[in-house]
């Protein structure tokens, strides 16, 4: 009846996960009551939990995000600390538990971190900077982020009924076949990011249709704001490998319900294939979650110096260079398989050559910061942060791409180190620069400029004192996911790496803590202009929080930086432009076909793991049913009438009007 | 069942400072080859990015919004030249990495026999679950995570894997190369010092990955050939390779004697998969052999 669902996949006897899981279960029924208590379920409902808004969705996308990073960074905080303790001693994580926190917090931090936060300010930001209302398919938006967070929840279910993957974040065979890993981890894995796998492909065809399809009169493809060409490599990249990952995972689970032979030893599987199918979408996906980072930077190196993104037009062929190039470079995770030297000679060829594109992008920065008047406001800092950081795990992964190199590199702590530098340094910093950024625009208020600053530092220092050891300690030949050590001479970078940890966690208490002085103080942040960092897109034209429709009228822009057009032409004409003819409206009209169809996958994909059959042909059924419901709805807009969208946006320009007296005043440009 | 780390591994670690461990500390000719790429490389890249980060610093600083003495420039944001100079920098500095890949691929192929006048031996190397086996073909003798070689004399080592993917790893010889099952990986290196070494596995491959170390004795010729007369232990045949093969951590054994056909057959896969964890259970998988 239940499959292979027992009692005895609690952990009762199990102290750390049993803990957490008690303190998780408390956690989210001390949530859930607090909502029901305040009677907060209908507004929930009705505004977030239905809505098909962008930018909802996007905020939503960030929280999700947000959680799972602070559960990802609670897996690296044991296994710093355990691994510091296990030097010719045992630790106190053995090594079934040890492995599934690694494989968890690898797959954590990439699908259910990083991925959430950048599609989440993907969402929020992009129809905004093309002047428009929604994204393509709405609807179909929802659903993504809601099986993204259907995924979330089955990893983290994993904790207290089962026990999740002890295979690392990709599950290679023939080590995650049935015969060696005969348990419901490589299950959890499998379906948890199948799930969301699904969301995150309608996605990337949201957003590429979105941007092909969806800008504002005058905005042709050569003047949308960088970050706009970023979404869209991005999502493109999406739609062409995302399939390869849900193909390969498939074909894993073949292999593992029904003892098929794609990967398996014997009886003509080929684990290699394994190999290179995953890594033809894994390093791909390096690059979905980057351009975007390198989108954000960009919006942020020009505003805050004052001046246009130098070069735009070799950015934007640096990022299209980028995307194409990082579909042929995957052999570069499998130098070491002996593939010979003219294959090896290719593919490091091929991956150091991605370098060019971004040194390019780094000299543009640069160059953006010449001859303007930088702001070292949070985002900036970041930045610059980022700057130092990225170049240097640049390096070393170009380093990596000299096959002789890698082979003593490999798989080893300065493998580990080469990544975090790129993915922390470049993706968790853009995230922090872009959430300070557009932070007013999603709630009305700034962000506490001092704990942002004070984050900035402890993780900028943070960092680098937890890698750098890493670096060293691969270079002293230690290799990664190892549960004990036996060597002494790597104990001081253990330690000192240890240290960084601490000063990392100073850095979320601080962000933590400016998030809650910011909502504190937030009429003393308030943004009334709109316009909190004299931007230059778009999304600084909407007044803040920005009104659910966007734009009262589709802005007609002109040229590369659209909203600074139109504020330089205010300006020098000491008014705005003439009041336009408001007009009703069409909105999308709310729907909880994603939360449903979510709903169920969650709960087939909770029967597929336990091999609970009828409950999984229910559910498949039942999500297929709420999706045939939603396709013969009737009504699909709601309606805003003219003189509410007339409201809004004269309270809108009256701020700008009292931006520009002041602006006036001082008699100056700003 | 146990699990003790290979204590000549501990002493041996334990007398090396940090410079000694590792891979810029080679003791091999692969190793030291390698060595200098990694140093060369980095240098070359270094020759830009120092240079990139103080411009960085500097225009950052020189152009912060209180120095009212640098020009404003609001409306520059493109130059022919500079853009030009801007792709110029990093292709020239891929041209160059270019040739040290090419090169270095070639020269430094694992499968590529190396120089030598003496001929090298031969070692076959067999990743099991949680232990490296080693055949002596020519001796006639095998051992469990203890390899023994002569100093100066290369080594042809063919690898394979009697379960799931490994990797075949001695830091401060050089390249690693992946265990598989099914597939046999060559590799050639050389210790040129008589010298105490580890080697480890650095692909995971399971609970026990972490004690799939090695003790790497390289010693001279005629103390080599002493310890081939004195290996002494049961025969390595089937039954007793398919005992070996269950999954357990262990430390060191030998082999007196040797199934000729052994490698081959587990090569090509003639003795079926190993078995994976043995213990029944449902959902949570426990691994054997492992208490707090
Ligand atoms: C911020 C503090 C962080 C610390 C201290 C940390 C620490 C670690 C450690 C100790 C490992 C395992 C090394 C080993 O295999 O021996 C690891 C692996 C990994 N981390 Fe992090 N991490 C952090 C943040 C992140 C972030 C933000 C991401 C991604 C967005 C990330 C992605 C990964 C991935 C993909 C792996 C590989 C997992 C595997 O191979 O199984 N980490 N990290
Ligand atoms: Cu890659």
């Amino acid at each position: 009846m239940l499959g292979k669902l027992s009692w005895s996949a609690i952990p009762i006897h199990e102290p750390i996960p049993l803990i957490t899981s008690v303190v998780m279960i408390v956690v989210i029924l001390g949530v859930l009551g607090l909502i029901t208590f305040k009677g907060w379920w209908p507004y929930l409902w009705r505004e977030w939990i239905t809505s098909v808004d962008h930018k909802r969705i996007g905020v939503m996308y960030c929280l999700l995000g947000i959680v799972m990073l602070i559960r990802g960074f609670a897996d690296a905080i044991m296994m710093r600390s355990h691994q510091a303790l296990a030097i010719n001693a045992a630790g106190y994580l053995p090594p079934e538990h040890y492995n599934q926190i690694f494989s968890a917090h690898g797959t954590i931090m990439i699908f259910f971190a990083a991925m959430p936060l950048v599609i989440g300010v993907m969402n929020f930001v992009t129809p905004l900077q093309l002047g428009v209302r929604d994204v393509a398919f709405p609807t179909l938006n929802s659903v993504s982020f809601w099986l993204t967070a259907s995924g979330a929840l089955l990893v983290n279910l994993s904790l207290f009924i089962g026990e999740f993957a002890r295979t690392g974040w990709l599950p290679y065979p023939p080590l995650s076949e049935a015969t060696y890993s005969p348990g419901v981890g490589v299950d959890y894995y499998l379906w948890a990011v199948q799930i969301s796998g699904i969301g995150t492909l309608m996605t990337g065809v949201n957003f590429v249709t979105t941007v092909l399809k969806m800008r504002c009169p005058g905005m042709g493809y050569f003047s949308m704001p960088m970050f706009c060409w970023t979404t869209l490599a991005a999502s493109l990249l999406i739609v062409a490998v995302f399939p390869i990952l849900t193909a390969t995972l498939a074909m894993l689970s073949l292999d593992r319900f029904f003892g098929w032979h794609y990967f398996s030893n014997d009886l003509g599987g080929n684990p290699m294939m394994f190999w290179n199918l995953i890594w033809a979408w894994g390093h791909p996906e390096v690059y979905i979650l980057v351009l975007p980072a390198f989108g954000i930077f960009s919006e942020i190196f020009s505003t805050f110096s004052g001046k246009p993104l130098f070069g735009y037009r070799s950015m934007v062929a640096a990022t299209l260079f980028i995307c194409l190039v990082s579909l042929m470079v995957w052999l570069h995770h499998f130098f070491t398989m002996g593939s010979g030297p003219a294959v090896n000679t290719a593919f490091g060829i091929s991956t150091s050559i991605i370098a060019v594109g971004t040194g390019v992008k780094i000299f543009n920065w640069i160059f953006t910061m010449y001859g303007g008047r930088v702001r070292f406001s949070v985002p900036m800092l970041w930045s610059l942060g980022f700057i130092f950081t990225f170049v240097i795990g640049g390096m070393t992964g170009v380093l990596l791409a000299v096959p002789p190199a890698d082979f003593v590199l490999h798989n080893s702590m300065f493998l580990v180190a080469h990544f975090h530098n790129v993915i922390v340094g470049g993706v968790v910093f853009a995230l922090f620069a872009g959430i300070h950024y557009w932070f007013p625009k999603a709630f009305g208020f700034r962000l506490h400029e001092g704990w942002g600053k004070a984050a900035f530092w402890c993780a900028f220092i943070g960092f680098w004192v937890t890698f750098a050891p890493l670096y060293v300690l691969g270079l002293e030949g230690m290799t990664r996911r190892l549960q004990h050590v036996e060597i002494e001479a790597w104990r001081p970078m253990l330690y000192l790496s240890v240290v960084g940890v601490v000063i990392l966690i100073a850095g979320v208490v601080c962000q933590i803590t400016q998030l809650v002085v910011s909502i504190v103080r937030r009429d003393a942040l308030r943004d009334l202009t709109g316009d909190p960092w004299d931007g230059r897109s778009l999304e600084w034209a909407t007044p803040s929080p920005a009104p659910f429709f966007n734009f009262a009228t589709l802005p007609d822009v002109a040229g590369e930086e659209a909203y600074w057009g139109i504020k330089l032409q205010a300006i020098e004409s000491q008014q705005l432009a003439p009041e336009p003819r408001y007009a009703d409206i069409e909105m999308p009209v709310n729907s909880p076909v994603g939360f449903y169809t979510a709903f169920f996958a969650t709960v087939v994909g909770f029967s597929l793991v336990w091999q609970i059959w009828w409950l999984a042909i229910l559910g498949l059924a039942a999500a297929y049913a709420g999706f045939v419901v939603f396709a013969w709805r009737d009504i699909h807009e709601v309606h805003v009438p003219a003189e509410e969208v007339a409201r809004v946006d004269r309270a809108r320009r009256a701020a700008r009007e009292a931006l520009l007296q002041r602006l006036a005043h001082q008699g100056a440009t700003p | 069942m146990s699990r003790p780390a290979p204590r000549l591994l501990s002493l041996a670690a334990a007398g090396g400072l940090s410079g000694c461990t590792g891979v810029l500390a080679p003791t091999g000719p692969v190793g030291a080859d390698i060595a200098t790429i990694l140093i060369d490389a980095t240098l070359i890249m270094l020759a830009v990015i120092v240079p990139t980060l103080l411009l960085a610093g500097w225009t950052a600083w020189r152009y912060r919004a209180s120095n009212t003495r640098a020009p404003y420039l609001p409306y520059w944001s493109y130059s022919g030249r500079i853009e030009a100079v801007v792709w110029a920098i990093p292709i020239l500095v891929i041209i160059f990495l270019g040739g040290v890949i090419w090169i270095g691929s070639y020269k430094l192929d694992p499968f590529r026999p190396l120089d030598s006048k003496t001929p090298a031996l031969e070692v076959q190397a067999v990743a099991l679950d949680w232990k490296w086996l080693f055949i002596y073909p020519q001796q006639g003798v095998a051992t469990v995570n203890q390899l023994v070689v002569p100093a100066g004399t290369p080594i042809h080592f063919s690898i394979t894997s009697a379960s799931v993917f490994n990797v075949f790893f001695i830091p401060r010889l050089g390249s690693m190369i992946y265990a598989m099952p099914g597939m046999v990986a060559q590799l050639h290196l050389q210790a040129d010092h008589p010298t105490e070494l580890w080697g480890v596995s650095a692909q995971f491959s399971g609970d026990g990955f972490s004690d799939m170390k090695f003790n790497v004795s390289s010693l001279p010729r005629d103390q080599f050939d002493r310890w081939v007369q004195q290996v002494s232990g049961p025969t390595l045949d089937e039954a007793a390779f398919k005992n070996l093969r269950r999954q357990s951590r262990m430390g060191t054994a030998a082999y007196g004697s040797v199934d000729p056909k052994l490698f081959d057959a587990i090569a090509k896969q003639k003795l079926g998969p190993a078995p994976g964890p043995e213990l029944e259970n449902s959902g949570r998988e426990a691994s054997a052999g492992w208490s707090l």
